[in-house]
């Protein structure tokens, strides 16, 4: 009776909070779930600048927000309709799969134990990364294989952790591993001296460096480790939501390819090309068939531009993160980034 | 007579000597220095030891917080200098994210309403003096919670903007965690705590297994429970947020400890007032809500305020599962490059430690107030 | 107990003409026992059924079997050989291991330091106890987290970097990178020293009891505590000298990034035990003080009029008295410590929420599995120090007459 009495104590206590949960149903799907409540709930990182970070008015910015960004375009027509989640590494994939969040597009690689044990797809790589080392110039070292008898400053529940025990333990080197739960710790105490090295994705770090207080005393080794595609992903068992991701990402290379930007999509309604017409809804009902309307293509490009434009505008050479297309060009240009066609 | 006194010797004093002041070093400061202080040598090597500590801590913190510190300027930069104190524009210019996180900003009279109201209620029902204590409980623990939520929360009927939770933050994140906390796990303690003195051998064994697991588990482990675990034992398709579900773990675990602490009230009541509702021919209820749990629940005023002051500051944890309280949004801004700087962190956490050591301090100033009052109501 | 009870008012009740069964308190105690029960079974096959409807539709993987899967991953301060070869089963190992570290430690340091400024508090020197009041009401009303960011991130910061390390005497080394402290390296046969220690030990055990009924039946004491220093130097210096063990120190020398060989203790545990204490420490100080003030006036006035000293009469007249108050509370503060050694998780020290309940669970994904598994632990850690502490209670108790 007293269990009884408590559960309806805690039913009470917290039914009046059922307004802020929301239905994420896998029968329903999650789109339609998406559409009911309104947002995109986009799971994302606490900050890392040029994939997701907030200026100091929570408006959250970069290559991973735009792409929940255009999840919503293609959805809503409204870019602006994504609440962000910040994550850390260790709460992302059960947010997920809980259900509180609709997309993680936080910084995560691809590997083969995540996408099939974890109870998520990974829809595409936004970016090919690998990881890499920072130390500071003052300590003359200019390979990571000199790192003998370092402290190295690691976040905790991340592939970066994996990857640097093979490394070091594989090239026989000697380190003193210390872990954090958050990057800003890592961050903090690699500024504080506790550790020698840094180590973590190369552009994370590219981007992390511009936050210590003196980025010109911080080097980033030449090597790359290991292979992290960074993608976002979503929950399994939900194949309708997992192909409108999916095709929004191939979406935005195949803009690149066909030279839609931002700029001239209007124009390019227009266009002769078929496959630019098929691209833009202005032809074929291809935005049926992912559940959303068919001018998807349209709205995504006109509100944040294709996956040249995206890059460019968070990470790319000219911004403060500075990172060369390099693989993550269109494989026209020598890179592998390689949507299939709108067909 | 008048002869003899007249003949005696001179040296025989004929009126009392004046009195003289007691020796200089039993007296005054002096005196009391040498008593309170200098008694032995022991002691006079402890005191000066003493002092020579509070001399040190007092002038640290003089010059940390005041003579070198920074109070002008809009980033870290104005802080990166040599033997730099505290970097107080750090709290001056983010001080509404500390106190309201990411909440816009045309909207903080929501939150400061719903504040003003709790204390005035809390007011009312912490005050000995004032009557009605029963309204004023019920209007707390009830009303008042239903009132904030739809004021702090808006949308639907309320007509307000709905602010979601992502953007609830800073103290007023830490408060309301702190309150639902209290006030939540109040009611299920209670019962808790009748049902570990129940006479039902399952009912007790129910009742004991949830209050000791609750108290033998860290905190932190009960905050990852909720946010990794809980939406996995829950239907597929319902979805609590992520602070509805913090505050499922820090209720739960608040109760067991209220459990206790009620249970201590009861055990303190004399048998004899069971004896006597008994006699009353009154059914467990009746004799429960009116002879049992008033006295009970009067006794563990003070247990309960300081299981209040464990939660307030047990609330900075939820920043470890990434909600951004009082101390996470202090933390949020030390790592950026715009406020990055030598002093900056110790700049927030004392920022964050005065905050929480005046609430807490109020409090334990409260919950002693009414251990003596009360202590004085019993012996009398 | 209970059932006594439900018989006795059951026999009440049926004294006057057969009243109806719904009535009858025991047959109301057996159906609300039974509707308890039902509704305890109902909501654990509700929030399983869930758990596994879920899993299976979201195909994540359960059970135990990744224990035994190699963590591929390194752990930065262990007390057993450990490497990233090294099972889940290990890992769960090591943070234990770490956690009950931080915490015997931190107990003894805390129950030191607690004891002491709550006899501080209660000095007659005045500038003392102002001094251990304030330090008590300052640090019992900050979080615990908050304390140890500030120690760790705040005072880390001063701290000397590897190169300008402060060489402290017998070859310690202090700086941002914690304590080294020179490694004593025993020979193979080092194995008999211990031993003779051991024996010693056992002996003046023996020699103590002995000493205390001779005290008991002569009223003559004899020197026990000269007596056993003897035993156990002698011991020990015989079984060396007898065995040619040798001992040898592993000096730490700074050498490329850090300092190479030596004990390596690093910062986040210096910063944890040091927070750990300090909080723990002020709420011992608060439950000695109230312990103290529970021993009656009287007695310390009795002891006083013996011609006790000051430092006598508290030994052996009020704090053995104290104790009995003390040690419930003390208890509780103890599984406190332990529990709060988890917040280390913020700061990087590696034990059981930080390398199981964080990275092992990130890197298994299997949430619920970690998580009860972790919250087992400490559920037994609580009760094996609960039953301990029950045990050294019943000891101590008054034995009244």
């Amino acid at each position: 009776m007293q269990k009884k009495l408590l559960l309806a104590a805690l039913a009470a206590t917290f039914g009046m909070s059922a307004t802020a949960s929301y239905a994420a149903s896998h029968g329903a799907g999650t789109l339609q779930a998406v559409m009911d409540k309104g947002f995109v709930q986009c799971g994302v990182t606490g900050g890392v600048r040029g994939f997701s970070a907030p200026d100091e008015n929570n408006n959250w910015t970069g290559l991973e927000v735009d792409f929940c960004r255009a999840l919503a375009a293609a959805i809503f027509d409204d870019a602006d309709a994504v609440r962000y989640t910040p994550l850390t590494s260790t709460e992302r994939f059960a947010a997920l799969s809980s259900g509180e969040i609709d997309v993680l597009s936080r910084t995560t690689t691809w590997t083969m134990t995540r996408d099939t044990s974890l109870g998520i797809n990974f829809v595409g790589v936004m970016f090919y990364d690998g990881q890499g080392f920072m130390v500071r110039k003052s300590d003359g070292i200019t390979s990571a294989l000199e790192l003998g008898g370092a402290s190295v400053c690691i976040e905790a529940g991340t592939t970066t952790e994996l990857n640097a025990a093979d490394y070091f333990s594989s090239n026989n080197i000697d380190v003193n591993t210390v872990v954090f739960e958050e990057q800003d710790e890592v961050l903090k105490a690699y500024e504080d001296g506790r550790c020698d090295v840094y180590t973590t994705d190369s552009s994370a770090l590219a981007a992390e460096r511009l936050n210590l207080e003196d980025p010109d005393a911080h080097l980033i080794l030449p090597q790359i480790i290991s292979k992290e595609p960074l993608g976002p992903s979503v929950r399994q068992g939900d194949d309708g939501w997992f192909n409108l991701n999916r095709w929004v990402y191939f979406l935005l290379l195949n803009a690149e390819e066909l030279g839609v930007t931002q700029a001239n999509v209007d124009d390019m309604l227009a266009s002769d090309n078929p496959a630019i017409k098929r691209l833009l809804g202005v032809e074929g009902t291809y935005g049926e068939l992912i559940g959303v309307s068919n001018d998807w293509g349209y709205r995504i490009i006109k509100a944040l531009g294709n996956y040249g434009e995206m890059y460019e505008r968070h990470v790319g050479p000219n911004t403060e993160i500075g990172i060369e297309r390099g693989v993550n060009a269109l494989w026209t240009d020598g890179g592998i980034q390689y949507g299939p066609p709108v067909r | 007579m008048a002869d003899t006194t007249k003949n005696s010797a001179l040296y025989v004093r004929s009126e009392m000597a004046p009195d003289m002041p007691p020796p200089v070093r039993t007296q005054g400061v002096v005196g009391w220095l040498r008593a309170n202080m200098f008694s032995s040598v022991g002691n006079s090597i402890l005191s000066l030891l003493s002092i020579y500590v509070i001399y040190l801590a007092a002038t640290g913190i003089y010059n940390f917080t005041i003579v070198n510190a920074i109070w002008q300027g809009d980033g870290g930069a104005v802080c990166r200098v040599e033997n730099v104190g505290a970097c107080w524009p750090y709290v001056g210019n983010r001080l509404t994210f500390f106190i309201y996180g990411f909440y816009p900003d045309t909207e903080y009279w929501r939150p400061n309403l719903a504040f003003a109201i709790g204390g005035i209620l809390l007011f009312l029902l912490a005050t000995p003096q004032i009557p009605g204590k029963i309204i004023w409980g019920v209007l707390f623990l009830v009303v008042y919670p239903v009132i904030t939520f739809f004021l702090v929360h808006g949308g639907g009927f309320t007509g307000l903007e709905a602010v979601p939770t992502e953007k609830w933050g800073g103290l007023m994140l830490t408060l309301v965690v702190a309150v639902t906390g209290i006030v939540a796990s109040f009611p299920i303690g209670v019962v808790l705590a009748l049902g570990r003195r129940s006479k039902m051998p399952l009912v007790r064994s129910v009742c004991v297994v949830f209050i000791e697991l609750w108290r033998g588990v860290p905190l932190i482990t009960v905050l990852f429970m909720a946010s990794v675990m809980l939406p996995l034992f829950l239907p597929e398709g319902t979805n609590f947020d992520k602070l509805v579900r913090a505050l499922v773990g820090v209720t739960l675990f608040t109760a067991a400890y209220t459990a206790e602490v009620v249970r201590g009230g009861l055990q303190a009541i004399p048998k004899g007032q069971f004896e006597a509702a008994d006699a009353l021919g009154l059914n467990y209820f009746q004799a429960t809500m009116l002879i049992t749990l008033p006295q009970a629940l009067k006794i563990v005023i003070p247990g309960i305020v300081n299981n209040s002051i464990s939660l307030f500051k047990d609330t900075t944890l939820v920043s470890i599962v990434g909600l951004v309280d009082l101390l996470g949004a202090v933390r949020a801004g030390t790592a950026t490059g715009t406020w990055s700087a030598p002093t900056i962190p110790v700049t927030g956490y004392l920022f964050a430690a005065t905050i929480f050591w005046v609430f807490s301090f109020a409090m334990s100033r409260y919950s002693q107030y009414m251990e003596r009052r009360l202590d004085t109501g019993h012996k009398s | 107990m209970a059932s006594e009870n439900d018989l006795k008012s059951s026999r009440i009740s049926d004294a006057p003409a057969k009243a109806s069964l719904v009535n009858d308190p025991k047959v109301r105690a057996i159906f609300y026992q039974f509707l308890l029960l039902v509704g305890v079974v109902w909501f654990f096959v509700y929030i399983f059924g869930n758990l596994n409807a879920n899993r299976a539709s979201q195909n994540i993987r359960t059970g135990f079997d990744f224990f035994s899967n190699t963590s591929s991953f390194e752990i930065g301060f262990t007390l057993i050989p450990y490497d990233r070869a090294s099972t889940f089963a290990d890992v769960l190992l090591v943070g234990l291991l770490n956690t009950l570290l931080v915490s015997v430690i931190g107990i003894v340091l805390a129950t030191i330091l607690g004891f002491a400024l709550g006899i501080a508090r209660l000095s007659s020197n005045w500038i003392l106890a102002r001094l251990a009041t304030i330090v008590v009401e300052t640090l019992r009303n900050i979080p615990l987290l908050l304390q140890m960011f500030f120690w760790y991130f705040g005072v880390l910061k001063l701290m000397p970097n590897v190169k300008q390390s402060l060489e402290l005497p017998l070859f310690i080394v202090f700086n941002n990178r914690g304590i080294v402290t020179p490694e004593p390296l025993f020979s193979d046969n080092f194995g008999i020293v211990w031993t003779a220690l051991l024996v010693a030990i056992i002996a003046s055990y023996f020699v103590t009891r002995w000493a205390k009924a001779r005290q008991d039946a002569t009223g003559i004491r004899p020197p026990a505590a000269r007596i056993n220093t003897a035993l156990v130097i002698g011991f020990v210096a015989i079984a060396w000298l007898a065995s040619g063990a040798s001992l040898d120190w592993s000096i730490p020398v700074l050498q490329g990034f850090n300092y190479k060989n030596g004990i390596h203790i690093p910062p986040e545990f210096l910063a944890l035990l040091w927070a750990l204490t300090l909080y723990t420490a002020v709420f011992i100080a608060e439950i000695v003080r109230a312990g103290i003030l529970a021993v009656p006036k009287g007695q310390s006035e009795a002891a006083q009029s013996l011609g006790l000293k000051e430092g006598d009469r508290l030994k052996q007249v009020v704090i053995p008295q104290a104790l009995r108050v003390i040690v419930p509370p003390l208890t509780s503060q103890y599984l406190n410590l332990t529990k709060n050694s988890s917040l280390a998780v913020a700061i990087g020290y590696p034990e059981l929420v930080s390398v199981f309940m964080g990275t092992s669970l990130n890197q298994t994904g299997q949430a619920v599995e970690v998580v009860l598994v972790t919250m087992l632990i400490y559920l037994a850690l609580s009760l094996i120090t609960s039953a301990f502490m029950n045990w050294y209670n019943a000891r101590i108790a008054l034995t009244e007459r």
